[in-house]
Order: C-alpha cells, then sequence, then structure tokens
C-alpha cells in the first residue's frame, strides 16, 4: 500500500516518490496547501475504496498517519 | 464556442434561464435544463433547444435542498461524465417591507437564491477540481449591488451570491476554474412584469440608457463569461443593467 500510496502523493502534490517516507509532513515538507489536502484525500478515496471525512482530515499530518488511518478501517491495499 | 462542453442551467424554465440555456446549446453545450416548479416550461425549453439543432434534457430538482443536489451531481456526473458550465440562476421573489416582512419570505428567499447557489456549487466543485477546468457562473442582480426597497430579502441574496462567488473563485482559481457573477439590471421577464406600470417607469426613468433590457442581453454576458474567451476573468461582477449601477 506504501508504494502505491507514495505514488498518488507524487503525483497529486508534486514531489518526487524517493522523497516521501512515512515520516514526511504532507504541510511542512510537502509543501501542501489544503486544496492540494483536499485532491489527495479524493484520489486515496478513489484508489482504496476508503472513506476519509474531512473531521479526520485533519489529524492526517503526516504520510504514516494516512497509512495507520487506513489500516484501522481494514485497508491493508 | 462551447463544443463538447456539458452545461447545468437551473431555473432554465422561463425568463433569463431559459434565454441562457438556449444561448449557450446555440453555442454548441449539451445543456441541463434544470426547474423545479414546472416541468412543462423546462420541457419547452428543451424542445426549443432541440428544434434549433441543439442537444437538452430537463431535469427536476429543488436547488435548495442539499441532499438534493448532491443528487442532482451524481446523476449528471454518471451520465456524462463532467461538468463544464455552472450557471446557477434559479430565483424567486417574496417583496414586502421590512417591518412586514414573514421569516417564511426571508427564508425562502435566501433559501433559493443564495444556498442554491452554494448547493450545487458543493457538489460539483469536486468534479470542477478534477478537470482542472470549467465555469461557475452566477446570476446575482443590480439589486444585490445597490439595494432596492421592499426587497430586502432579494437584495441580501443577490448580495450574499457575490461574496459566494468571490470566496469560490479564491479558492478554485488555481486550478483553472473561473467563477464569476452576472448582476442584471431591469430585464423584462415574468418577475419583472408583476411590477406596476408606474413602478416601471420609475425604475426605467433611474437607468442612463432610459430602457429596459433583454433576457438575451444576459445570455450573451453569459456566453462569454463560459467561453474560453474569458478564461483569465475570474471573481468578477457583470453588471448587465443600462448603466443602472454606475
Amino acid at each position: 500500500m506504501f508504494d502505491k500510496l507514495k505514488e498518488i502523493i507524487a503525483e497529486k502534490l508534486g514531489a518526487e516518490v524517493d522523497e516521501i517516507t512515512e515520516e514526511s509532513r504532507f504541510k511542512e515538507d510537502l509543501e501542501a496547501d489544503s486544496l492540494d489536502l483536499f485532491e489527495l484525500v479524493m484520489a486515496i478515496e478513489e484508489e482504496f475504496g476508503a472513506s476519509i471525512p474531512s473531521e479526520d482530515l485533519e489529524k492526517l499530518a503526516t504520510v504514516g498517519d494516512v497509512i495507520e488511518y487506513m489500516k484501522k478501517q481494514g485497508i491493508e491495499g | 464556442m462551447l463544443e463538447g462542453k456539458v452545461a447545468l442551467v437551473t431555473g432554465a424554465g422561463r425568463g433569463i434561464g431559459r434565454a441562457v440555456a438556449l444561448k449557450l446549446a446555440e453555442n454548441g453545450a449539451k445543456v441541463i435544463v434544470n426547474y423545479n416548479g414546472s416541468e412543462a416550461k423546462a420541457m419547452e425549453t428543451v424542445k426549443m433547444i432541440e428544434e434549433a439543432g441543439g442537444e437538452a434534457e430537463a431535469v427536476k430538482c429543488d436547488v435548495s435542498d442539499f441532499t438534493a443536489c448532491g443528487e442532482l451531481a451524481k446523476t449528471v456526473i454518471e451520465k456524462y461524465g463532467r461538468i463544464d458550465i455552472l450557471v446557477n440562476n434559479a430565483g424567486v421573489t417574496r417583496d414586502g417591507l421590512i417591518m412586514r416582512m414573514s421569516e417564511e419570505d426571508y427564508d425562502t428567499v435566501l433559501d433559493i437564491n443564495l444556498k442554491g447557489a452554494f448547493n450545487t456549487m458543493r457538489h460539483f466543485s469536486p468534479n470542477f477540481l478534477k478537470q482542472r477546468s470549467g465555469k461557475i457562473i452566477n446570476i446575482s442582480s443590480v439589486a444585490g449591488v445597490m439595494g432596492n426597497p421592499g426587497q430586502a430579502n432579494y437584495c441580501a441574496s443577490k448580495a450574499g451570491l457575490i461574496g459566494l462567488t468571490k470566496s469560490v473563485a479564491r479558492e478554485l482559481a488555481s486550478r483553472g476554474v473561473c467563477v464569476n457573477a452576472v448582476a442584471p439590471g431591469f430585464i423584462e421577464t415574468d418577475m419583472t412584469d408583476a411590477m406596476s406600470d408606474k413602478a416601471k417607469e420609475t425604475v426605467i426613468g433611474s437607468i442612463p440608457m432610459k430602457k429596459t433590457g433583454k433576457a438575451k442581453d444576459i445570455a450573451e454576458a453569459v456566453a462569454f463569461l463560459a467561453d474560453e474567451a474569458s478564461d483569465y476573468i475570474t471573481g468578477q461582477v457583470l453588471c448587465v443593467d443600462g448603466g443602472m449601477a454606475i
């Protein structure tokens, strides 16, 4: 799942796949603004069939947070 | 022109909405003619478009209903795969002086005219974002710019539309989506026909051009804002009013 997620993040945020780690912070390290994050969530929801409500979005600061969140939803990719 | 584009016009059964639907179809767009009150009127608009060689269908939806607008967006995207032009035109009046205006009359006008535009933009914006292009045109009113006695509810809704337009324009600008408002002046429609002759004369006297406008005048402005010719214009209010709001 991490590889696929990295691909999506790289595409949506215009980052290099190699730069993305579980510790990468969306806003600080990957320079994502709120619109970028919204688009990223849409792409993740589409790819993994996950559902990420807006109120949970605030809690997802790093790439690792998203992986944890999806695991809790039972999505292992 | 608008070949291959998909357009949704709310309140397109008559008046300005119908003229806009006809114009966008004439320019090549597939038009979804939204209505709530009269199916017969909406079907008339569709027939006029088809007879002119265009493509259109009528779809019922109460724009003041958040959930129904979500369903509308889903239906449109499922059927056409995209949305290029959204014209928020549906509007009503419930005139009265402030001290006599009922809460219901205030709420009804705000719900349809202002919240209606929010509802459609709210549900279609993910698609506009994904497409990285699109045109949203909100039909405000010169009354929203200037105020008008007896229309506190209507003016509030139309002024609100301008704020809504500017905010959403800022939010979506980086993704190539243009959001503008058109503010019609005194246009000959069923809505203005309801005024007394004396009231009409007074209003016409206040218009620098000393004449009323036609629904077609608004349709032309909307067609421009829907076209790629206006790709660098966003967050603006285009007054089409014979100089009334100068």
